[in-house]
Protein backbone atom coordinates (compact mmCIF):
# COMPACT_ATOMS: atom_id res chain seq x y z
CA UNK A 1 0.00 0.00 0.00
CA UNK A 2 1.73 3.14 -1.18
CA UNK A 3 0.60 6.69 -0.69
CA UNK A 4 1.63 7.84 -4.16
CA UNK A 5 0.74 4.94 -6.44
CA UNK A 6 -0.21 6.32 -9.82
CA UNK A 7 0.64 9.90 -8.84
CA UNK A 8 3.03 12.20 -10.63
CA UNK A 9 5.52 14.32 -8.75
CA UNK A 10 7.45 17.20 -10.29
CA UNK A 11 10.61 17.94 -8.29
CA UNK A 12 12.27 21.25 -9.06
CA UNK A 13 15.91 20.92 -8.07
CA UNK A 14 15.52 17.15 -8.03
CA UNK A 15 19.01 16.16 -9.16
CA UNK A 16 20.73 16.19 -5.79
CA UNK A 17 20.54 16.78 -2.06
CA UNK A 18 17.13 17.09 -0.45
CA UNK A 19 15.31 17.29 -3.80
CA UNK A 20 16.79 13.96 -4.86
CA UNK A 21 16.03 12.44 -1.44
CA UNK A 22 12.39 13.43 -2.01
CA UNK A 23 12.43 11.86 -5.48
CA UNK A 24 13.84 8.64 -4.00
CA UNK A 25 11.06 8.46 -1.40
CA UNK A 26 8.25 9.39 -3.81
CA UNK A 27 9.58 6.78 -6.25
CA UNK A 28 9.67 4.10 -3.58
CA UNK A 29 6.03 4.91 -2.77
CA UNK A 30 4.88 4.46 -6.33
CA UNK A 31 5.04 7.91 -7.94
CA UNK A 32 6.12 8.78 -11.46
CA UNK A 33 8.94 11.31 -11.27
CA UNK A 34 9.61 14.42 -13.33
CA UNK A 35 12.95 15.88 -12.29
CA UNK A 36 13.74 19.45 -13.25
CA UNK A 37 17.24 20.77 -12.63
CA UNK A 38 19.82 23.12 -14.07
CA UNK A 39 22.75 20.72 -13.61
CA UNK A 40 22.66 18.30 -16.54
CA UNK A 41 25.27 15.85 -15.31
CA UNK A 42 23.76 15.53 -11.86
CA UNK A 43 20.32 15.19 -13.43
CA UNK A 44 21.44 12.35 -15.70
CA UNK A 45 23.15 10.56 -12.80
CA UNK A 46 20.10 10.94 -10.55
CA UNK A 47 17.76 9.63 -13.24
CA UNK A 48 20.02 6.68 -13.99
CA UNK A 49 20.11 5.70 -10.32
CA UNK A 50 16.34 5.95 -9.99
CA UNK A 51 15.70 3.99 -13.17
CA UNK A 52 18.04 1.25 -11.90
CA UNK A 53 15.59 0.88 -9.03
CA UNK A 54 12.68 0.61 -11.45
CA UNK A 55 11.30 4.15 -11.18
CA UNK A 56 9.56 5.95 -14.03
CA UNK A 57 11.60 9.11 -14.55
CA UNK A 58 11.39 12.06 -16.92
CA UNK A 59 14.22 14.58 -16.79
CA UNK A 60 13.91 18.20 -17.81
CA UNK A 61 16.94 20.42 -17.93
CA UNK A 62 16.36 24.11 -17.32
CA UNK A 63 16.52 27.21 -15.15
CA UNK A 64 13.68 27.69 -12.67
CA UNK A 65 14.07 31.46 -12.81
CA UNK A 66 13.05 31.41 -16.49
CA UNK A 67 9.31 31.21 -17.13
CA UNK A 68 9.77 29.43 -20.47
CA UNK A 69 11.86 26.69 -18.89
CA UNK A 70 9.35 26.19 -16.10
CA UNK A 71 6.41 26.06 -18.52
CA UNK A 72 8.15 23.45 -20.63
CA UNK A 73 9.05 21.39 -17.55
CA UNK A 74 5.39 21.32 -16.54
CA UNK A 75 4.33 20.52 -20.11
CA UNK A 76 6.85 17.67 -20.32
CA UNK A 77 5.68 16.18 -17.04
CA UNK A 78 2.05 16.28 -18.20
CA UNK A 79 2.97 14.87 -21.61
CA UNK A 80 4.79 11.93 -20.04
CA UNK A 81 2.52 11.16 -17.08
CA UNK A 82 -0.79 12.86 -17.93
CA UNK A 83 -0.91 15.04 -14.82
CA UNK A 84 0.95 16.65 -11.96
CA UNK A 85 -0.36 15.69 -8.54
CA UNK A 86 2.50 16.99 -6.44
CA UNK A 87 5.00 19.80 -6.94
CA UNK A 88 8.10 19.91 -4.77
CA UNK A 89 10.25 22.99 -5.08
CA UNK A 90 13.72 22.37 -3.67
CA UNK A 91 15.91 24.48 -5.96
CA UNK A 92 17.92 27.14 -4.20
CA UNK A 93 21.25 28.92 -4.33
CA UNK A 94 23.20 30.35 -1.43
CA UNK A 95 26.24 32.59 -1.14
CA UNK A 96 27.85 33.59 2.15
CA UNK A 97 29.22 37.12 1.83
CA UNK A 98 28.88 40.09 4.20
CA UNK A 99 26.09 42.42 3.16
CA UNK A 100 28.27 45.47 2.47
CA UNK A 101 30.31 43.45 -0.03
CA UNK A 102 27.41 41.54 -1.59
CA UNK A 103 27.36 41.94 -5.39
CA UNK A 104 24.02 43.13 -6.74
CA UNK A 105 24.11 40.63 -9.57
CA UNK A 106 24.37 37.78 -7.09
CA UNK A 107 21.52 39.20 -5.00
CA UNK A 108 19.35 39.22 -8.12
CA UNK A 109 20.34 35.66 -9.01
CA UNK A 110 19.45 34.39 -5.52
CA UNK A 111 16.09 36.17 -5.51
CA UNK A 112 15.38 34.95 -9.06
CA UNK A 113 16.05 31.30 -8.30
CA UNK A 114 14.87 31.00 -4.70
CA UNK A 115 11.80 33.23 -4.73
CA UNK A 116 10.76 33.95 -8.30
CA UNK A 117 11.37 30.30 -9.08
CA UNK A 118 8.78 29.34 -6.47
CA UNK A 119 6.30 31.78 -7.99
CA UNK A 120 6.84 30.49 -11.52
CA UNK A 121 6.69 26.81 -10.61
CA UNK A 122 3.66 27.23 -8.33
CA UNK A 123 1.82 29.17 -11.01
CA UNK A 124 2.59 26.79 -13.86
CA UNK A 125 2.00 23.55 -11.94
CA UNK A 126 -0.90 25.10 -10.02
CA UNK A 127 -2.79 25.78 -13.25
CA UNK A 128 -2.46 22.14 -14.27
CA UNK A 129 -3.58 21.01 -10.81
CA UNK A 130 -6.53 23.43 -10.75
CA UNK A 131 -7.76 22.12 -14.08
CA UNK A 132 -7.88 18.61 -12.60
CA UNK A 133 -9.47 19.65 -9.33
CA UNK A 134 -6.52 19.74 -6.98
CA UNK A 135 -3.04 18.82 -5.89
CA UNK A 136 -0.41 19.43 -3.30
CA UNK A 137 2.63 21.69 -3.32
CA UNK A 138 5.59 21.59 -0.94
CA UNK A 139 8.14 24.37 -1.07
CA UNK A 140 11.52 24.44 0.62
CA UNK A 141 11.87 27.40 2.94
CA UNK A 142 14.48 27.19 5.71
CA UNK A 143 15.01 27.96 9.37
CA UNK A 144 16.74 30.99 7.83
CA UNK A 145 13.23 32.28 7.16
CA UNK A 146 13.15 33.45 10.78
CA UNK A 147 16.61 32.63 12.19
CA UNK A 148 19.27 35.09 11.12
CA UNK A 149 22.79 34.12 10.22
CA UNK A 150 25.86 36.20 9.44
CA UNK A 151 26.70 36.91 5.81
CA UNK A 152 23.56 35.22 4.55
CA UNK A 153 21.19 38.14 3.96
CA UNK A 154 19.87 37.36 0.45
CA UNK A 155 19.26 33.67 1.11
CA UNK A 156 17.46 34.38 4.39
CA UNK A 157 15.40 37.15 2.79
CA UNK A 158 14.21 34.81 0.04
CA UNK A 159 13.36 32.07 2.53
CA UNK A 160 11.38 34.51 4.68
CA UNK A 161 9.62 35.56 1.50
CA UNK A 162 8.78 31.96 0.71
CA UNK A 163 7.01 31.49 4.04
CA UNK A 164 4.75 34.44 3.35
CA UNK A 165 4.33 33.39 -0.28
CA UNK A 166 3.09 30.03 0.92
CA UNK A 167 0.60 31.53 3.35
CA UNK A 168 -0.87 33.84 0.76
CA UNK A 169 -0.83 31.23 -1.98
CA UNK A 170 -2.68 28.84 0.35
CA UNK A 171 -5.58 31.27 0.42
CA UNK A 172 -5.67 31.69 -3.34
CA UNK A 173 -5.26 27.99 -4.09
CA UNK A 174 -7.63 26.51 -1.50
CA UNK A 175 -10.67 27.09 -3.70
CA UNK A 176 -8.98 25.00 -6.39
CA UNK A 177 -8.39 22.07 -4.05
CA UNK A 178 -4.68 22.75 -3.93
CA UNK A 179 -2.79 22.70 -0.64
CA UNK A 180 0.58 24.41 -0.33
CA UNK A 181 2.96 24.11 2.60
CA UNK A 182 6.64 24.72 3.29
CA UNK A 183 9.36 22.84 5.12
CA UNK A 184 12.00 24.71 7.10
CA UNK A 185 15.08 22.48 7.18
CA UNK A 186 17.72 23.33 9.78
CA UNK A 187 21.33 22.35 9.15
CA UNK A 188 21.17 19.36 6.85
CA UNK A 189 24.15 17.36 5.66
CA UNK A 190 24.04 18.27 1.96
CA UNK A 191 26.37 20.03 -0.44
CA UNK A 192 24.96 23.44 0.56
CA UNK A 193 26.07 22.98 4.19
CA UNK A 194 29.09 20.72 3.68
CA UNK A 195 31.57 23.50 4.46
CA UNK A 196 30.11 23.76 7.96
CA UNK A 197 29.03 20.21 8.69
CA UNK A 198 32.32 18.59 7.69
CA UNK A 199 34.68 21.25 8.99
CA UNK A 200 36.87 19.56 11.63
CA UNK A 201 36.49 22.43 14.11
CA UNK A 202 33.24 24.23 13.21
CA UNK A 203 31.31 21.01 12.53
CA UNK A 204 31.45 19.56 16.07
CA UNK A 205 31.27 23.04 17.63
CA UNK A 206 28.04 24.06 15.86
CA UNK A 207 26.53 20.70 16.72
CA UNK A 208 26.41 21.81 20.36
CA UNK A 209 23.56 24.12 19.36
CA UNK A 210 21.36 21.29 18.10
CA UNK A 211 19.37 19.58 20.88
CA UNK A 212 18.96 16.42 18.80
CA UNK A 213 22.75 16.06 18.81
CA UNK A 214 23.16 15.45 15.10
CA UNK A 215 22.89 17.22 11.77
CA UNK A 216 19.86 16.38 9.68
CA UNK A 217 19.95 14.05 6.73
CA UNK A 218 18.30 14.73 3.39
CA UNK A 219 16.02 11.78 4.12
CA UNK A 220 14.88 13.37 7.42
CA UNK A 221 13.48 16.17 5.30
CA UNK A 222 12.10 13.96 2.54
CA UNK A 223 9.97 12.05 5.05
CA UNK A 224 8.33 15.30 6.13
CA UNK A 225 7.82 16.44 2.54
CA UNK A 226 6.02 13.19 1.72
CA UNK A 227 3.76 13.61 4.74
CA UNK A 228 2.83 17.15 3.68
CA UNK A 229 2.23 16.00 0.11
CA UNK A 230 0.05 13.08 1.22
CA UNK A 231 -3.61 12.94 2.20
CA UNK A 232 -2.47 12.56 5.81
CA UNK A 233 -1.99 16.33 5.71
CA UNK A 234 -5.37 16.96 4.09
CA UNK A 235 -6.26 19.80 6.46
CA UNK A 236 -2.82 21.46 6.46
CA UNK A 237 -2.29 24.41 4.17
CA UNK A 238 -0.28 27.62 4.41
CA UNK A 239 1.89 26.10 7.12
CA UNK A 240 5.67 25.96 7.35
CA UNK A 241 7.02 22.98 9.23
CA UNK A 242 10.31 23.29 11.09
CA UNK A 243 12.60 20.24 10.76
CA UNK A 244 15.75 21.19 12.60
CA UNK A 245 16.35 18.79 15.49
CA UNK A 246 15.47 21.67 17.80
CA UNK A 247 18.14 24.11 16.49
CA UNK A 248 15.90 27.18 16.55
CA UNK A 249 13.89 26.48 19.69
CA UNK A 250 15.57 29.01 21.87
CA UNK A 251 18.63 29.97 23.85
CA UNK A 252 21.61 27.83 22.98
CA UNK A 253 23.53 28.47 26.19
CA UNK A 254 22.13 26.30 28.94
CA UNK A 255 22.23 26.64 32.71
CA UNK A 256 24.89 23.93 32.75
CA UNK A 257 27.05 25.77 30.19
CA UNK A 258 27.02 28.82 32.43
CA UNK A 259 27.98 26.80 35.49
CA UNK A 260 24.87 27.97 37.33
CA UNK A 261 23.77 24.51 38.36
CA UNK A 262 26.81 24.09 40.59
CA UNK A 263 26.24 27.50 42.16
CA UNK A 264 22.77 26.62 43.40
CA UNK B 1 -6.10 4.14 2.29
CA UNK B 2 -3.38 6.55 3.09
CA UNK B 3 -1.82 5.21 6.25
CA UNK B 4 1.41 3.33 5.73
CA UNK B 5 0.94 0.20 7.84
CA UNK B 6 3.09 -0.58 10.79
CA UNK B 7 4.89 2.68 11.47
CA UNK B 8 4.08 2.16 15.15
CA UNK B 9 4.35 -1.63 15.17
CA UNK B 10 5.53 -2.91 18.55
CA UNK B 11 5.15 0.51 20.16
CA UNK B 12 3.11 1.38 23.23
CA UNK B 13 1.05 4.56 23.16
CA UNK B 14 -0.82 6.37 25.91
CA UNK B 15 -3.55 8.80 24.82
CA UNK B 16 -5.16 11.13 27.35
CA UNK B 17 -8.58 12.39 26.39
CA UNK B 18 -8.73 9.26 24.26
CA UNK B 19 -12.45 8.74 24.74
CA UNK B 20 -13.67 11.31 22.26
CA UNK B 21 -12.79 13.76 19.51
CA UNK B 22 -9.17 14.13 18.47
CA UNK B 23 -7.89 11.80 21.23
CA UNK B 24 -10.26 9.05 20.16
CA UNK B 25 -9.24 9.40 16.52
CA UNK B 26 -5.56 9.33 17.50
CA UNK B 27 -5.98 6.22 19.65
CA UNK B 28 -7.67 4.43 16.77
CA UNK B 29 -5.08 5.61 14.26
CA UNK B 30 -2.11 4.64 16.47
CA UNK B 31 -3.62 1.18 16.93
CA UNK B 32 -4.19 0.79 13.18
CA UNK B 33 -0.51 1.58 12.68
CA UNK B 34 0.44 -1.21 15.06
CA UNK B 35 0.68 0.36 18.52
CA UNK B 36 -0.77 -1.04 21.72
CA UNK B 37 -2.81 1.80 23.16
CA UNK B 38 -3.84 2.75 26.67
CA UNK B 39 -6.93 4.91 26.21
CA UNK B 40 -7.25 7.30 29.17
CA UNK B 41 -10.27 9.52 29.63
CA UNK B 42 -12.09 11.28 32.44
CA UNK B 43 -15.09 9.17 31.49
CA UNK B 44 -14.48 5.44 32.01
CA UNK B 45 -17.30 4.44 29.66
CA UNK B 46 -15.95 6.50 26.77
CA UNK B 47 -12.41 5.14 27.27
CA UNK B 48 -13.80 1.62 27.40
CA UNK B 49 -15.83 2.12 24.23
CA UNK B 50 -12.78 3.29 22.28
CA UNK B 51 -10.63 0.43 23.60
CA UNK B 52 -13.42 -1.94 22.62
CA UNK B 53 -13.56 -0.44 19.14
CA UNK B 54 -9.80 -0.95 18.76
CA UNK B 55 -9.99 -4.53 20.01
CA UNK B 56 -12.90 -5.21 17.64
CA UNK B 57 -10.66 -3.98 14.83
CA UNK B 58 -8.01 -6.53 15.81
CA UNK B 59 -5.86 -4.07 17.76
CA UNK B 60 -4.58 -4.13 21.31
CA UNK B 61 -5.89 -1.59 23.80
CA UNK B 62 -6.64 -0.96 27.45
CA UNK B 63 -8.93 1.62 28.99
CA UNK B 64 -8.59 3.67 32.14
CA UNK B 65 -10.45 6.50 33.84
CA UNK B 66 -7.96 9.31 34.45
CA UNK B 67 -8.36 12.90 35.57
CA UNK B 68 -5.22 14.43 34.08
CA UNK B 69 -5.24 17.27 36.59
CA UNK B 70 -4.64 14.77 39.43
CA UNK B 71 -0.95 13.79 39.79
CA UNK B 72 -1.71 10.47 41.49
CA UNK B 73 -4.09 9.35 38.75
CA UNK B 74 -1.61 10.34 36.05
CA UNK B 75 1.21 8.42 37.75
CA UNK B 76 -1.10 5.40 37.98
CA UNK B 77 -1.78 5.74 34.25
CA UNK B 78 1.93 5.59 33.43
CA UNK B 79 2.42 2.64 35.78
CA UNK B 80 -0.49 0.80 34.20
CA UNK B 81 0.86 1.28 30.66
CA UNK B 82 4.29 0.10 31.76
CA UNK B 83 2.88 -2.89 33.59
CA UNK B 84 0.36 -3.98 31.00
CA UNK B 85 2.33 -3.30 27.81
CA UNK B 86 5.94 -3.34 29.03
CA UNK B 87 6.90 0.30 28.46
CA UNK B 88 5.84 3.57 26.86
CA UNK B 89 7.00 4.88 23.49
CA UNK B 90 4.35 7.44 22.57
CA UNK B 91 2.31 9.86 24.65
CA UNK B 92 -0.46 11.97 23.18
CA UNK B 93 -2.04 14.54 25.50
CA UNK B 94 -5.43 15.21 23.99
CA UNK B 95 -7.40 15.79 27.19
CA UNK B 96 -8.70 19.34 27.11
CA UNK B 97 -11.60 21.56 27.95
CA UNK B 98 -12.95 24.69 26.34
CA UNK B 99 -13.97 27.81 28.22
CA UNK B 100 -15.30 31.24 27.46
CA UNK B 101 -14.93 34.63 29.02
CA UNK B 102 -12.60 37.62 29.12
CA UNK B 103 -10.32 38.13 32.11
CA UNK B 104 -12.98 40.06 34.00
CA UNK B 105 -15.60 37.43 33.18
CA UNK B 106 -13.49 34.45 34.27
CA UNK B 107 -13.56 33.55 37.94
CA UNK B 108 -10.37 32.06 39.44
CA UNK B 109 -11.98 28.67 39.91
CA UNK B 110 -12.85 28.40 36.21
CA UNK B 111 -9.37 29.63 35.28
CA UNK B 112 -7.71 27.04 37.51
CA UNK B 113 -9.84 24.25 36.07
CA UNK B 114 -8.89 25.05 32.47
CA UNK B 115 -5.19 25.55 33.26
CA UNK B 116 -5.27 22.44 35.47
CA UNK B 117 -6.56 20.18 32.72
CA UNK B 118 -5.08 21.69 29.56
CA UNK B 119 -1.67 22.85 30.76
CA UNK B 120 -0.92 21.13 34.08
CA UNK B 121 -2.48 17.94 32.70
CA UNK B 122 0.04 18.01 29.84
CA UNK B 123 2.89 18.66 32.28
CA UNK B 124 1.81 15.84 34.59
CA UNK B 125 1.42 13.29 31.81
CA UNK B 126 4.81 14.14 30.31
CA UNK B 127 6.39 14.05 33.76
CA UNK B 128 4.93 10.62 34.42
CA UNK B 129 6.01 8.97 31.15
CA UNK B 130 9.39 10.55 30.35
CA UNK B 131 11.39 8.33 32.76
CA UNK B 132 9.89 5.23 31.13
CA UNK B 133 10.66 6.58 27.66
CA UNK B 134 14.20 7.45 28.64
CA UNK B 135 14.75 3.91 29.92
CA UNK B 136 13.78 2.60 26.47
CA UNK B 137 16.22 4.96 24.78
CA UNK B 138 13.66 7.45 23.53
CA UNK B 139 10.10 8.17 22.58
CA UNK B 140 7.73 10.71 21.11
CA UNK B 141 5.30 13.04 22.83
CA UNK B 142 2.54 14.76 20.88
CA UNK B 143 0.74 17.53 22.72
CA UNK B 144 -2.38 19.35 21.61
CA UNK B 145 -2.14 23.11 21.42
CA UNK B 146 -4.59 25.04 19.27
CA UNK B 147 -4.60 27.50 16.39
CA UNK B 148 -6.15 29.73 19.04
CA UNK B 149 -3.33 29.98 21.52
CA UNK B 150 -0.33 28.80 19.54
CA UNK B 151 -0.61 31.60 17.02
CA UNK B 152 -3.54 33.89 17.65
CA UNK B 153 -5.88 34.98 20.37
CA UNK B 154 -9.61 34.76 19.87
CA UNK B 155 -11.96 37.04 21.77
CA UNK B 156 -13.62 36.00 25.00
CA UNK B 157 -11.52 32.89 25.44
CA UNK B 158 -8.68 33.84 27.82
CA UNK B 159 -8.22 30.73 29.95
CA UNK B 160 -8.30 28.41 26.94
CA UNK B 161 -6.00 30.62 24.87
CA UNK B 162 -3.51 30.99 27.73
CA UNK B 163 -3.54 27.25 28.41
CA UNK B 164 -2.94 26.38 24.76
CA UNK B 165 -0.22 29.02 24.38
CA UNK B 166 1.35 27.48 27.46
CA UNK B 167 1.15 24.03 25.90
CA UNK B 168 3.00 25.30 22.81
CA UNK B 169 5.87 26.72 24.84
CA UNK B 170 5.91 23.78 27.27
CA UNK B 171 6.29 21.57 24.21
CA UNK B 172 9.33 23.50 22.99
CA UNK B 173 10.91 23.58 26.43
CA UNK B 174 10.49 19.82 26.85
CA UNK B 175 11.90 19.26 23.36
CA UNK B 176 15.10 21.05 24.35
CA UNK B 177 15.43 19.32 27.71
CA UNK B 178 14.78 15.77 26.56
CA UNK B 179 16.39 15.65 23.13
CA UNK B 180 19.54 14.13 24.66
CA UNK B 181 17.39 11.22 25.89
CA UNK B 182 16.08 10.61 22.38
CA UNK B 183 12.63 11.96 23.19
CA UNK B 184 11.00 14.15 20.55
CA UNK B 185 8.24 16.50 21.70
CA UNK B 186 5.91 18.20 19.23
CA UNK B 187 2.49 19.80 19.25
CA UNK B 188 -0.38 19.79 16.87
CA UNK B 189 -2.30 23.06 16.71
CA UNK B 190 -5.74 22.14 15.42
CA UNK B 191 -8.00 24.66 13.79
CA UNK B 192 -11.74 24.25 14.29
CA UNK B 193 -12.46 20.54 14.28
CA UNK B 194 -15.76 18.67 14.16
CA UNK B 195 -15.50 17.24 17.67
CA UNK B 196 -18.00 16.79 20.50
CA UNK B 197 -16.17 19.67 22.27
CA UNK B 198 -17.02 22.10 19.48
CA UNK B 199 -20.47 20.56 19.05
CA UNK B 200 -21.21 21.25 22.71
CA UNK B 201 -20.97 24.99 22.20
CA UNK B 202 -22.11 25.48 18.59
CA UNK B 203 -25.18 24.65 16.59
CA UNK B 204 -24.75 22.61 13.42
CA UNK B 205 -25.40 25.72 11.36
CA UNK B 206 -22.74 27.65 13.28
CA UNK B 207 -20.27 24.82 12.76
CA UNK B 208 -20.96 24.80 9.03
CA UNK B 209 -20.50 28.56 8.77
CA UNK B 210 -17.33 28.37 10.89
CA UNK B 211 -15.93 25.79 8.50
CA UNK B 212 -16.81 27.87 5.47
CA UNK B 213 -14.72 30.71 6.91
CA UNK B 214 -11.57 28.57 6.65
CA UNK B 215 -9.56 28.89 3.42
CA UNK B 216 -10.12 25.15 2.88
CA UNK B 217 -13.83 25.81 3.32
CA UNK B 218 -14.71 23.25 5.98
CA UNK B 219 -13.96 22.12 9.52
CA UNK B 220 -11.25 19.53 10.15
CA UNK B 221 -12.26 15.96 10.88
CA UNK B 222 -10.67 14.41 13.99
CA UNK B 223 -9.00 11.78 11.75
CA UNK B 224 -7.09 14.55 10.00
CA UNK B 225 -5.58 15.64 13.30
CA UNK B 226 -4.87 12.01 14.14
CA UNK B 227 -2.97 11.63 10.86
CA UNK B 228 -0.70 14.52 11.78
CA UNK B 229 -0.25 13.12 15.30
CA UNK B 230 0.64 9.68 13.91
CA UNK B 231 3.22 11.28 11.65
CA UNK B 232 4.80 13.16 14.56
CA UNK B 233 4.75 10.01 16.70
CA UNK B 234 6.46 7.96 13.98
CA UNK B 235 10.04 7.78 12.78
CA UNK B 236 8.95 9.70 9.68
CA UNK B 237 9.38 12.73 11.95
CA UNK B 238 12.82 11.62 13.17
CA UNK B 239 14.35 15.12 12.94
CA UNK B 240 11.24 17.05 13.98
CA UNK B 241 11.23 18.24 17.58
CA UNK B 242 9.78 21.32 19.25
CA UNK B 243 7.51 21.93 16.27
CA UNK B 244 3.99 23.29 16.61
CA UNK B 245 2.10 21.89 13.67
CA UNK B 246 -0.79 24.01 12.46
CA UNK B 247 -3.46 21.67 11.11
CA UNK B 248 -6.03 24.33 10.52
CA UNK B 249 -7.11 24.45 6.89
CA UNK B 250 -5.19 27.70 6.45
CA UNK B 251 -6.91 29.51 9.33
CA UNK B 252 -3.75 31.09 10.71
CA UNK B 253 -2.38 31.83 7.25
CA UNK B 254 -5.10 34.39 6.65
CA UNK B 255 -6.21 37.62 8.24
CA UNK B 256 -9.73 37.77 9.64
CA UNK B 257 -11.27 39.90 6.95
CA UNK B 258 -10.00 39.74 3.40
CA UNK B 259 -10.12 42.08 0.45
CA UNK B 260 -12.53 39.63 -1.16
CA UNK B 261 -14.84 39.82 1.87
CA UNK B 262 -14.80 43.60 1.65
CA UNK B 263 -15.59 43.58 -2.07
CA UNK B 264 -12.35 45.42 -2.86
CA UNK B 265 -11.06 42.73 -5.20
CA UNK B 266 -14.33 42.56 -7.14
CA UNK B 267 -14.35 46.35 -7.45
CA UNK B 268 -10.75 46.43 -8.70
CA UNK B 269 -11.56 43.71 -11.23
Amino acid sequence: MSRFDGKTVLVVGGAQGMGLACAERFGSEGAGLALFDIEDDALAAAAAGLRDRGRAVETISGDVSRADDVESAVARAVERFGAIDVLVHAAAVVELTPLLDFPESLWRRIVDVNLTGVFLATKAAGRVMAARGGGSIVVFASTNAFFAEESNVPYSATKGGIVMFVRNAAMDLARHGIRINAVDPGIIDTRLSAALVHDPIAGPEYLKRIPAGRYGTADDIAKVVLFLASDDAAYMTGEDVIVDGGLTLGATLGIEDLGLEGAQ
Amino acid sequence: MTDPPGRLAGKVAVVTGGGSGIGRAAAIRFAREGASVLVADIAADRAGAVAGEIAGDGGRAGAMAVDVSDPAQVEAMAARAGGEFGGIDVLMTAAGVLSFGSVTETDPQAWNRVIGINLTGTFLAARAVIPAMARRGGGAIVTVSSSTGAHDASPGNVAYVASKGGVAMLTKAMAVDHAPQGIRVNAIAPGPTATPMLGSVMTEDEMRRFGEAMPIGRLAQPAELAAAAAFLASDDASYVTGAVFAVDGGQTAKVGMTLADLGTIARQA
